[in-house]
């Protein structure tokens, strides 16, 4: 079994061995379980990166074997540059996601954890197939674990926001899948990606194919004006879930594509770059200030969470090496920040049991410790040099000024925005005098909840100072992919 | 004379029917009140019969008995291995059951479920309409049987009533509609009947005429809109154990009787009929997905979904032949057969379920009934939710694959139209996907409305675990089933 099979397959195998012996009356072993199964997980995962051979842009770790033979599809694995890391910020987020439910969570917990080591399994799925239908299947699949965290520990309104996230999603799902079997059809029968980027296709259909990919993705990522469905499931989903949603669920639409949209319409992506740019320009400036005026801590995050993701999209199609490795390197830092804001608003959340800002304020008086690092992830998410945050972003205004001046100008004069909503909330939820009895009574976190911080804390610092190592698995990834969007398909 | 190799084809029949009559006799004697010895009787029968039919259907010959009468080929033999294996696993659900409810004071569920069985073999080895024709009356007056068999239960007796004229007046569309093709043809063989069209010298307006009644009769027994209406009323009246006898095995004959009679008996007329059943498809996606949404008993729903999914089958069956070619048109029919035999399997299960939870006097027929389910059993709760994923056709469940290689016959046509009705289907499917994920909704995310513990007997268990299992094992690796499906039909349409 190769490395990224054992990738995927672990995180699920654990799951599965939850889901089918654990028991609520021995919790506690069920955790235990789930944690060495997510560390197991995480550590196979690190292999991959140090085996990467850099400077090529083939798939590597590939494994190929006939899956389904009526239809000719593979089991079909690999990874190059665009995809390494996200394997890797799966699996890592994963664990911290088990700690962040360890206490928490005391109904199912059996369930709970073999759902999030399932999902991890299946996004991690998503990120390396190299089948068209071996990803969909990955795509897909993941909507039922997360449909049922969703629905099963989440907040009053849950049963709305599942059925919201699930519907919303298939729906855009389902114009790829027919994109997916027209691409079939078209190519003689086959499902292998490398031969559909191959595949010289007319103007029309490359416009159809572009909108049905779009569909699937532009949902999930989510671009305006389809992402009314992230405010309202991020509300809802426990922390844990958000968590997982906010870091790696919405890059699974971003990846895409990277993987399917531009390579196989590389025509139609040029052609329509001006519309993707101008949707991602109005995610980041306008969903910016709508951030702005939120009440609810997580409704806030979840807005930002689609500006930071337009900041992705704008990057990706204004077609340059800083933009795209620039969305890429946002990507990563999103992953660790959204994850740590959406983290400690559940160690709050945990404790008054109020995502409203104003239940809250003054919080330092009572949680040093615990602002400190709400401080750290409220920089981190406002770009501030020397956090993960700065890094992406950086890259994909200069890249957009490169593009044209005034992109890049709107983009850059975006991040005040980003400044001051978390600036804001930061400073309503956390300084100033102490203003009722809840805030008064709070206790700072204990060790686990200092690990979980401490560990994005970590990652987030680390990528600010030293993004080197993700930028280089990139490099070439990304060149190749550009000089591939460069040609065109038409025939 | 008869030669040796008609009664050979014909042996799986000829166990069943003596069987049948063994068991029905020895039944006599049986006392005990779950009828112990009936039903391991009946189950063996089911599993040689079943055994029997895999090994023709494995050696994949092909065989005409009795003058053309039946045939024996691959794909006739594997339906008749699933119908009996089917058959089979709805005794084992529905026992408890039937015994709960007085059904078992007689073996008559037992023997009747045999002679139903013995009425779809027929129909699927048929290679004559008045052959095809028997063993469509065979099932049908057992199946009217069944459904009556709690006889001091008025639902019960009303939806068999209801199940019997329209299941008679079909019958009679049927029968009129292959009379006319016989008086067109001069014969009632199938293949005959193909080469007396193919010629071009019959009249096509008394051929059209005769078509129409034949696939009116057909869309009734499939259950597809405009001739549904049976449909919601039956599978909810009847006893649930009986409800699945119906909605179970006996899609597989169907299916097999619309290959036998529109694709191996009319093909030349393809370009007719196709469209006929493209009508009956979109108003069966139409009517189905939207009318099972204001459903709130199970068994209902339940009904309405059968309805849209066998809008699916039809699609993949209207594919088939494309401008008068039919290169992909055994890709296409062996997408619809794979469709129907997961989707058999699918419904055994959710089924098996609704009985499961069903308990002495009280019917757990409402999907309210099923609130909390996954507190009160996560066992049973992931069976009926992968059942319900695999119905709304996400993936890796089975069914995602069944409505794959479906949409993938159309797309493979070519036709920008036959592309629009994929698209069709999909969004349909969207619809679908609201109302099983309210059940889902209901199992997962209610309070449990009730305390009662299930209880169930080790045989229901281990066959609904193993039934459940499958639904997801099949998704994750589908291409087996996908390559029968497909060289059995492809065996069937070679020349």
């Amino acid at each position: 079994m190769g490395l990224l099979s054992l990738a995927i397959w672990m995180p699920i195998a654990f799951g599965v061995l939850l889901l089918v012996l654990g028991r609520d009356e021995q919790a506690r072993s069920v955790r235990w379980i789930a944690l060495i199964g997510a560390v197991a997980s995480f550590l196979v995962t690190l292999p991959l990166y140090d085996g990467f051979k850099l400077g090529t842009a083939a798939m590597q770790f590939v494994e190929k074997t006939p899956w389904i033979e009526r239809f000719n599809v593979n089991y079909h694995l690999g990874v190059d540059g665009i995809s390494l890391w996200f394997v890797l910020l799966t699996a890592f987020i994963n664990v911290v996601v088990v700690i962040a439910g360890w206490e928490v969570i005391t109904r199912r917990v059996n369930q709970y954890m073999g759902a999030f080591l399932i999902l991890s399994g299946l996004m991690i799925g998503v990120f390396c197939a190299l089948d068209g239908l071996l990803f969909y299947v990955f795509f897909e699949a993941t909507l039922i674990p997360m449909y049922l965290i969703i629905g099963i520990w989440g907040g009053p309104n849950k049963i709305y926001a599942a059925f919201k996230f699930f519907l919303y999603t298939l729906l855009g799902s389902l114009l790829m899948l027919i994109a997916l079997i027209f691409l079939y059809t078209k190519s003689g029968g086959s499902f292998d990606l490398t031969t559909w980027y191959k595949l010289p296709l007319g103007g029309t259909t490359q416009t159809l194919l572009f909108f049905a990919f779009f569909a699937a993705f532009a949902v999930k990522v989510p671009m305006w004006p389809v992402h009314t469905w992230l405010p309202d499931v991020h509300v809802e989903a426990p922390t844990g879930g958000s968590a997982v949603l906010a870091a790696i669920m919405l890059k699974l639409g971003a990846y895409g594509f990277l993987r399917f949209s531009m390579p196989i319409a590389p025509d139609a992506a040029r052609e329509w770059a001006w519309l993707m740019v101008a949707l991602s320009l109005i995610a980041v400036i306008y969903v910016g200030l709508v951030a702005l005026v939120q009440q609810d801590m997580k409704k806030l995050v979840a807005y930002s969470s689609v500006a930071h993701m337009g900041f992705v999209t704008l990057g990706f199609f204004i077609f340059n090496d800083l933009g795209v490795s620039g969305g890429l390197v946002q990507m990563i830092a999103h992953g660790f920040v959204s994850g740590a804001m959406f983290l400690s608003i559940g160690v709050l959340y945990d404790r008054v049991h109020s995502r409203e800002i104003a239940s809250y304020g003054g919080v330092v008086n009572t949680m040093p410790k615990f602002t400190a690092f709400a401080l750290f992830f409220a920089m981190a998410n406002c770009g501030l040099p020397a956090t993960a945050g700065f890094v992406g972003e950086w890259m994909v205004i200069l890249g957009a000024v490169k593009f044209n001046f005034w992109i890049g100008m709107a983009a850059a004069s975006a991040l005040i925005f980003g400044a001051a909503y978390t600036l804001w909330m930061f400073k309503r939820v956390y300084l100033g005098p102490v203003t009722n009895d809840d805030v008064k009574t709070l206790t700072d976190i204990n060790a686990r909840e200092f690990l979980m911080l401490a560990l994005l804390a970590v990652a987030v610092l680390y990528m600010g100072i030293y993004p080197k190592p993700f930028t280089d698995v990139m490099g070439t990834s990304v060149a190749e992919l550009l000089r591939h969007v460069a040609l065109s398909k038409l025939n | 004379m008869i030669d040796k190799l008609s009664w050979i084809s014909v042996y799986p029949e000829i166990v069943l029917l003596v069987m049948a009559c063994v068991i029905l006799l020895v039944d006599l004697g049986v006392k005990s009140a779950r009828r112990n010895v009936t039903y391991v009787l009946t189950l063996l029968t089911l599993a040689l019969v079943a055994f029997l039919s895999a090994l023709y259907a494995d050696a994949g010959t092909t065989v005409y008995g009795f003058g053309n009468m039946v045939v024996s080929d691959p794909m006739g033999n594997w339906l008749k291995c699933f119908a009996a294996v089917a058959v089979m696993i709805t005794l084992v659900y529905g026992r408890p059951y039937a015994a709960d409810r007085d059904m078992l004071r007689g073996g008559e569920m037992f023997t009747l479920s045999l002679f139903a069985l013995l009425g779809m073999f027929t129909m699927i080895s048929g290679n004559n309409f008045l052959i095809i024709y028997m063993g469509l009356e065979l099932l049908t007056l057992s199946s009217y049987a069944l459904v009556a068999l709690r006889r001091d239960n008025a639902t019960a007796t009303e939806a068999a009533m209801k199940y019997f004229v329209l299941g008679a007046l079909a019958s009679g569309f049927l029968l009129y509609g292959l009379s006319m093709m016989y008086g067109a043809t001069g014969s009632l063989d199938v293949n005959d009947v193909a080469r007396a069209i193919a010629t071009g010298q019959i009249k096509h307006q008394v051929l059209v005429f005769g078509l129409v009644f034949v696939v009116a009769g057909l869309a009734f027994k499939l259950g597809v809109v405009p001739f549904h209406m049976w449909i919601p009323d039956v599978y909810q009246g009847a006893p649930t154990a009986v409800t699945l006898m119906i909605g179970g095995a006996p899609k597989l004959a169907a299916f097999a009787i619309v290959i036998r009679l529109l694709v191996e008996g009319m093909l030349p007329l393809a370009i007719d009929w196709q469209q006929m059943l493209m009508v009956l498809a979109v108003g069966s996606l139409l009517v189905g997905n939207l009318a099972a949404i204001a459903q709130t008993n199970l068994k209902r729903m339940l009904a309405f979904s059968t309805i849209s999914q066998m809008g699916f089958v039809l699609l993949g069956l209207m594919s088939g032949v494309i401008n008068g070619n039919t290169m992909s048109s055994a890709d296409a029919y062996g997408s619809s057969m794979f469709y129907v035999v997961t989707y058999v399997l699918t419904t055994l299960a959710s089924f098996g379920v609704i009985m499961l939870l069903a308990r002495d006097g009280f019917e757990s027929e409402e999907i309210a009934d099923f609130a909390g389910l996954n507190q009160r059993s996560p066992l049973y709760a992931a069976v009926m939710a992968v059942c319900l994923f695999s119905l709304a056709g996400i993936p890796p469940m089975v069914g995602f694959y069944a409505k794959l290689s479906v949409l993938q016959a159309l797309i493979a046509s070519g036709q920008a139209f036959h592309l629009g009705l994929a698209i069709f289907a999909v969004m349909m499917s969207l619809v679908g996907a609201f109302y099983y994920l309210r059940v889902v909704k209901v199992m997962y995310f209610d309070a449990p409305s009730s305390d009662h513990a299930i209880s169930a007997t080790t045989d229901v268990r281990v066959v609904l675990s193993v039934n459940g299992a499958l639904v997801l094992v099949l998704g994750l690796v589908p291409g087996g089933l996908m390559t029968l499906c497909a060289h059995a039909i492809a065996q069937m349409m070679a020349p």
